[in-house]
């Protein structure tokens, strides 16, 4: 076309280098924290389950290993966003208290809950095979290796919201925990007349 | 247990009328549904606690019998043994779903495991890289465009949709080992078949007992648990292999998966 050419011509040589070196760190700056963030997301999950196999080999009492669960979900999850996230519209009735409250009881709810079946995983491997950006948060693909299982299937869902990477969803072999948790969750505030007090007081008891 | 070479003939022949029928499998694999079609959740709901019943009183404790008295190397022979004889049927359904990578390692697996596995006891095949393609009909209609249709519980036999109920009773009327093989040998297999369902039953005992026993909602959570999972079976598993594979690249930028919650968009988020 005549205006592209009319209009590269009064360019020179050097302005246009420096134009694509700009346009180049433009394009670069985002991807090297993209890059940065991708390596924080496959760090936070080979953390994790490294943390839980320390935990796991220590054997120490159950209660110990229970207790030493419910720090590393706290650690490494972001529990505030999950636990809100299983309440439904039951948490826009909520108040902060009554968040708070909940939060705290669900962390250690889903500790002892998986927590209890931690022998199932003694022995077990997590191979982080890819990381992927999805939608504005990383998937961390990975391969979990069970002792005489077949290998599973493992996504993490991971943000960086509030500047540190904690994964709010895991996906085993097309098995999404947070819509499981929710509808268990739903199951038990429905059996407690959509009191979120009783609800809070239900799982700490179990 | 081996087919005679006139069986085997008429397999192969099968095989080649299934060929001819690839050209209706070319239509694009539709995407996989999401949400739950449950219009009969009631009736579902019924049949979920009669089965529960039906575990409590008989399934789990004769599993607990048999992993208890059956040493593990035996049931995973018998485990082996009625894998084995799914295969001809998945080589079949791969035939008609226009897999043939699939078809033919689902063959390949079936003649080591046959022969050098001894009538499918031992597993060699596995080692040998052919870990195979566990199919069904159901899976086939999905190649086919057919959609899931609603969710159904049935009595003793659990979670299905309508079109995997379909595909088993295909599966069922036109398993080629059911129809070529001998009536006495053939109640071998069906008697493997349930050792195996018992081994699964022992094995993973855990994980259903607190799916069943330990959850609010059992019916729901079974619900949940089968249509997740079989969705992310039909969609390949999102494994980049074979005849599946998936651009990891072509699908960041493209819609997220079904499978995919973001909590920090709920409404109820602040």
């Amino acid at each position: 076309m005549p205006s592209d050419i009319s209009f590269a011509a009064p360019l020179n040589r050097r302005a246009f280098g420096g134009i694509l070196l700009a346009g180049g760190m433009a394009l670069a700056l985002p991807r090297a924290s993209h890059a940065q963030s991708a390596d924080a997301a496959r760090q936070l999950v080979t953390n994790a389950v490294g943390e839980v196999n320390r935990i796991i080999a220590s054997g120490q009492p159950e209660s110990a290993m229970l207790a030493a669960f419910e720090r590393v979900f706290a650690n490494y999850a972001d529990v505030p966003t999950i636990a809100r996230s299983t309440l439904g519209v039951a948490a826009r009735q909520a108040s902060q208290a009554q968040l708070s409250a909940y939060t705290q009881a669900y962390q250690g709810y889903v500790s002892r809950k998986y927590g209890r079946r931690f022998r199932e995983f003694a022995g077990g491997q997590i191979e982080v095979t890819s990381v992927q950006p999805l939608k504005s948060y990383f998937e961390v693909v990975s391969t979990a290796y069970l002792r005489n299982k077949n290998p599973a299937d493992v996504r993490w869902h991971v943000s960086q919201k509030g500047g540190q990477a904690k994964f709010f969803n895991i996906i085993i072999e097309g098995v999404n925990m947070l819509a499981s948790e929710r509808t268990e969750v739903q199951a038990i505030l429905d059996q407690n007349r959509g009191n979120i007090d009783a609800l809070t007081q239900a799982l700490s008891r179990a | 247990m081996m087919a005679s070479g006139h069986a085997a003939l008429r397999a192969v022949s099968k095989l080649g009328a299934a060929a001819s029928l690839l050209a209706l499998a070319a239509c694009g694999t539709p995407p996989v549904q999401t949400g739950t079609n449950d219009p009969q959740e009631q009736v579902n709901r019924e049949r979920h606690e009669f089965n529960k019943r039906f575990d409590t009183a008989l399934v789990k404790p004769v599993s607990q019998g048999y992993g208890r008295v059956v040493p593990g190397p035996v049931r995973t022979g018998v485990n082996n043994f009625a894998d084995n004889l799914d295969l001809p049927g998945d080589a079949l359904n791969g035939v008609f779903q226009g897999r043939p990578v699939a078809a033919l390692e689902n063959t390949a697996r079936f003649v080591v495991n046959s022969t050098i596995g001894v009538l499918g006891i031992f597993d060699p095949a596995s080692s040998m890289g052919l870990r195979g393609k566990p199919t069904d009909f159901g899976e086939t209609l999905y190649t086919w465009g057919v959609g899931e249709g609603q969710y159904v519980e049935h009595p003793f036999f659990g979670p299905s949709t309508e079109r995997d109920t379909y595909g088993a009773i295909v599966d069922y009327a036109t398993n080629p080992v059911r129809l070529l093989v001998p009536s006495p040998e053939r109640s071998i297999g069906t008697v493997a078949e349930g050792g195996s369902k018992l081994g699964d039953r022992y094995e993973y005992s855990d994980t259903i007992d607190s799916v069943l026993y330990e959850s609010a909602d059992s019916y729901a959570q079974t619900r949940l648990l089968y249509l997740q999972n079989r969705r992310y079976a039909l969609g390949g598993g999102g494994e980049a292999s074979g005849d599946d594979f998936i651009d990891p690249y072509a699908d960041a930028g493209g819609a997220a998966p079904a499978d995919f919650i973001d909590p920090y968009e709920d409404s109820n988020a602040q």
